[in-house]
């Protein structure tokens, strides 16, 4: 288990600023070179910082991977943590440091690369498999399990042209998926699909590990990385933050991003309509956050709605879903009425004792038996409340409940 | 910035190491910023050759999806063009032709000037089109130029069997010089790989290059025997005239149909152009390649 297979040592990744625009052409590489000189010029002048023409992507990233691990890598957008992937495997090279990988590298950075809308599924399994590495004599003996785990049986001689987007996805996914490298680097790939396919997409993820293999795995979801990593990477603006046991470095990591956070999230403008929602909040516990809740105990939890109409009977749906879109709790109130102007809907409950995570609220609202609203409400919730599970992730379970426990003598007596 | 116990003592092992020659994992592969210049890994081309035969399986695959007559597109326009030729350049202009028919004459240039230029134009472009799949997928980005001036061969094995019928037609028998063709071919082939591994490369970086190429091309045709026979050009010059490896090809596929004469002595020097080319394109492509990526 201890063997080393991946050593990453003071990677550091520059990208020019203009250099990943749609393209360049002669014209503008003239003209950049003009301008060079002269802001030289003007910088020594001037005393500038001539080298303001580049960002580090990656700076003086050093880190191993043992061989079974799954390493998890988390951090806002641009933090790096593609970059550190498209490095190990070979897409780009870093500008100063290296890399030693052992083994074969296979990447779900995104699938249905290469996939040609003109050939059938049948040809495209082949085709793609070989861009990702596969040899076709592996593609033969698994061609029916990922037709299968894609669900396309029917449509396997149909150009995928013609398949419909979910189609695509699955079919894009299953082949990559059925690809055995030794270390696996997964991007965020998980968030396609409908919310039974992603279930199976972690369960694949699982597989593989379970199988002794490497994974690296970036994600925004935080239950994901909790589920899957032992340990996990911190990435901010290029360097690591943090690094360890996955609950420490995830819940630093929700720490400082609920800090982030913006109080009073408005929707975005929508064309008038008979009633909708607003925005919601955490009203109590109050915190700085209005999205956040930091304290075990009573909650209530706010929506408003605007209401242009008297609405004489209306009905009201609402769920809690987690990061992997599993319905945690809901319920619904069935006609009542609404008044013009602004609404509050408040929902009192008694504890909220979840995980620390990110969690979505969903609501609906409708007029009679016609839709009014359907909100996936932003921002999440985030429940950075204090953990009181086992601190392993996988004893941990679902809930957050408080619990006392005490040893006393028993009072019955013995025999 | 570090908080953990694990990292602090991963991240001083590794900074001991870093500091200068540190020994590779055993049996890993590392990745570095590399020196630049390097020449090709033929042992891993080796090992991504399924890749290019399907990839060159999907472009013929797809090469004539929704067109009406479809692969007679690869007879119809050398065909058209020895007609145009023939009448205008031939009959018109009255050109000489090395004493063969013009047709004849014609079609055995076309024959192979019509796989050149496109595979000229594909291979342009195969680095563009694949962007999507370079910057997510990693294999030796020189497949992809390879992959394009192979599969332009269909065409040209479809276009071929007509110059045959053609020889028997004027009551020229195939002779044994027939055999040397795919020589001649193999010339060009490598001619459009080598001037491929730099037009594609320039082309990911600049995209002027993709409207430079059809110009190059025309200009290439008339700096080519294709039109005229290259013995129309004054002895003083034939040297440099053969530096261009086409003049080559061609005088070659005319040397073959006609079964006698002298091998053309200018074929030396276009082989020796074209392995020149190809070494530079090498390096060049092989220098991009690492970073063709971040700019692509």
């Amino acid at each position: 288990m201890s063997r080393t297979v991946i050593r990453v040592a003071s990677v550091s990744k520059r990208y020019d600023i203009g250099q990943r625009e749609r393209y360049r052409t002669l014209r503008d590489v003239l003209s950049r070179a003009l301008t060079v000189r002269r802001n030289g010029i003007i910088g020594k002048v001037c005393g500038d910082g001539v080298n303001a023409g580049h960002i580090w992507a990656l700076k003086d990233v050093s880190f191993e991977v043992q061989e079974g691990e799954i390493l998890g890598f988390i951090g806002r957008n641009g933090a790096g943590k593609s970059t550190i992937l498209r490095i190990l495997s070979r897409i780009t090279r870093p500008t100063r440091g290296w890399a030693d990988i052992r083994g074969r590298v296979g990447s779900l950075l995104e699938v249905g690369t290469g996939f040609h809308p003109e050939l059938t599924g049948r040809e495209n399994i082949y085709l793609n498999g070989a861009i990702l590495g596969m040899k076709k004599r592996d593609i033969s003996r698994k061609f029916d399990e990922i037709v299968t785990f894609a669900e396309v049986e029917k449509f396997v001689e149909t150009p995928v042209k013609y398949y419909s987007s979910g189609m695509y996805v699955r079919l894009a996914f299953a082949v990559a998926a059925h690809l055995e490298p030794d270390i696996l680097l997964v991007d965020e790939v998980l968030a396609v699909g409908d919310v039974g396919f992603q279930s199976k997409c972690i369960g694949k993820v699982d597989d593989v590990a379970r199988g002794g293999r490497t994974v690296l795995f970036v994600s925004h979801q935080m239950n994901q990385i909790r589920r899957l990593c032992g340990r996990t990477i911190w990435l901010d603006a290029g360097s690591i933050r943090d690094m360890g046991p996955t609950p420490e470095v995830v819940s630093g990591y929700e720490r400082a991003m609920s800090a982030g956070y913006r109080v009073g999230f408005e929707r975005p403008e929508a064309p008038r309509v008979k009633a909708r929602f607003l925005r919601w909040e955490v009203v109590e516990p109050r915190s700085p956050q209005a999205n956040v809740l930091r304290c075990h105990g009573p909650v209530a939890i706010k929506f408003v709605v605007e209401v242009n109409e008297v609405l004489p009977n209306v009905q009201h749906g609402i769920g809690l879903y987690d990061n992997e879109r599993r319905l945690l709790w809901g319920t619904a109130v069935h006609r009542f009425r609404l008044d013009r102007g602004m609404q509050e809907f408040i929902y009192k409950l008694p504890m909220l004792p979840l995980r620390p995570a990110t969690y979505s609220w969903r609501v609906t609202l409708f007029d009679e038996d016609r839709l009014l609203d359907d909100w996936e409400c932003v921002p999440e919730l985030l429940i950075a409340t204090a953990p009181m599970t086992h601190w392993r992730d996988e004893w941990a379970g679902t809930l957050n409940i408080p619990c006392d426990f005490t040893v006393s003598q028993s009072s019955e007596s013995e025999g | 910035m570090l908080g953990h116990g694990g990292v602090s003592k991963d991240g001083a092992e590794i900074e001991s190491l870093v500091g200068d020659k540190v020994n590779l994992l055993e049996g890993a592969r590392r990745v570095s910023p590399g020196s630049g210049w390097r020449g090709l890994d033929l042992r891993e081309l080796w090992e991504h050759r399924e890749l290019l035969y399907f990839l060159v399986w999907r472009d013929i695959k797809v090469r004539y999806k929704q067109t009406l007559i479809g692969v007679a597109w690869s007879i119809i326009q050398p065909l058209l063009t020895m007609l145009i030729f023939t009448a205008f350049f031939g009959t018109l202009a009255k050109l000489p032709s090395d004493n063969l028919p013009y047709p004849l004459f014609y079609y055995a240039a076309l024959l192979p000037w019509a796989y050149f230029s496109g595979a000229l134009q594909q291979v342009t472009n195969t680095i563009i089109e694949h962007q999507r799949v370079i910057t997510k997928v990693y294999f030796p980005r020189v497949i992809l130029p390879l992959a394009a001036v192979l599969s332009g061969l269909v065409d040209f094995a479809v276009a071929a069997p007509i110059l045959v019928g053609m020889m028997l037609a004027y009551g020229m028998f195939p002779g044994l010089t027939m055999l040397l063709l795919p020589v001649f071919l193999l010339l060009a082939v490598v001619t459009a790989f080598a001037i491929g591994l730099w037009l594609s490369a320039l082309n990911a970086i600049y995209r002027d290059v993709r409207y430079v190429v059809p110009f190059l091309i025309q200009c290439w045709m008339f700096a080519s025997p294709v039109a005229y026979p290259s013995s129309l050009v004054p002895e003083r010059w034939r040297l440099l005239y053969g530096l261009n490896p086409i003049t080559g090809v061609i005088e070659g596929f005319r040397w073959a149909i006609q079964g006698q004469g002298q091998l053309p002595i200018l074929l030396g020097v276009s082989v020796v152009t074209v392995l020149i080319v190809l070494f530079g394109g090498v390096l060049y492509f092989q220098r991009m390649e690492g970073t063709i990526v971040d700019v692509v």
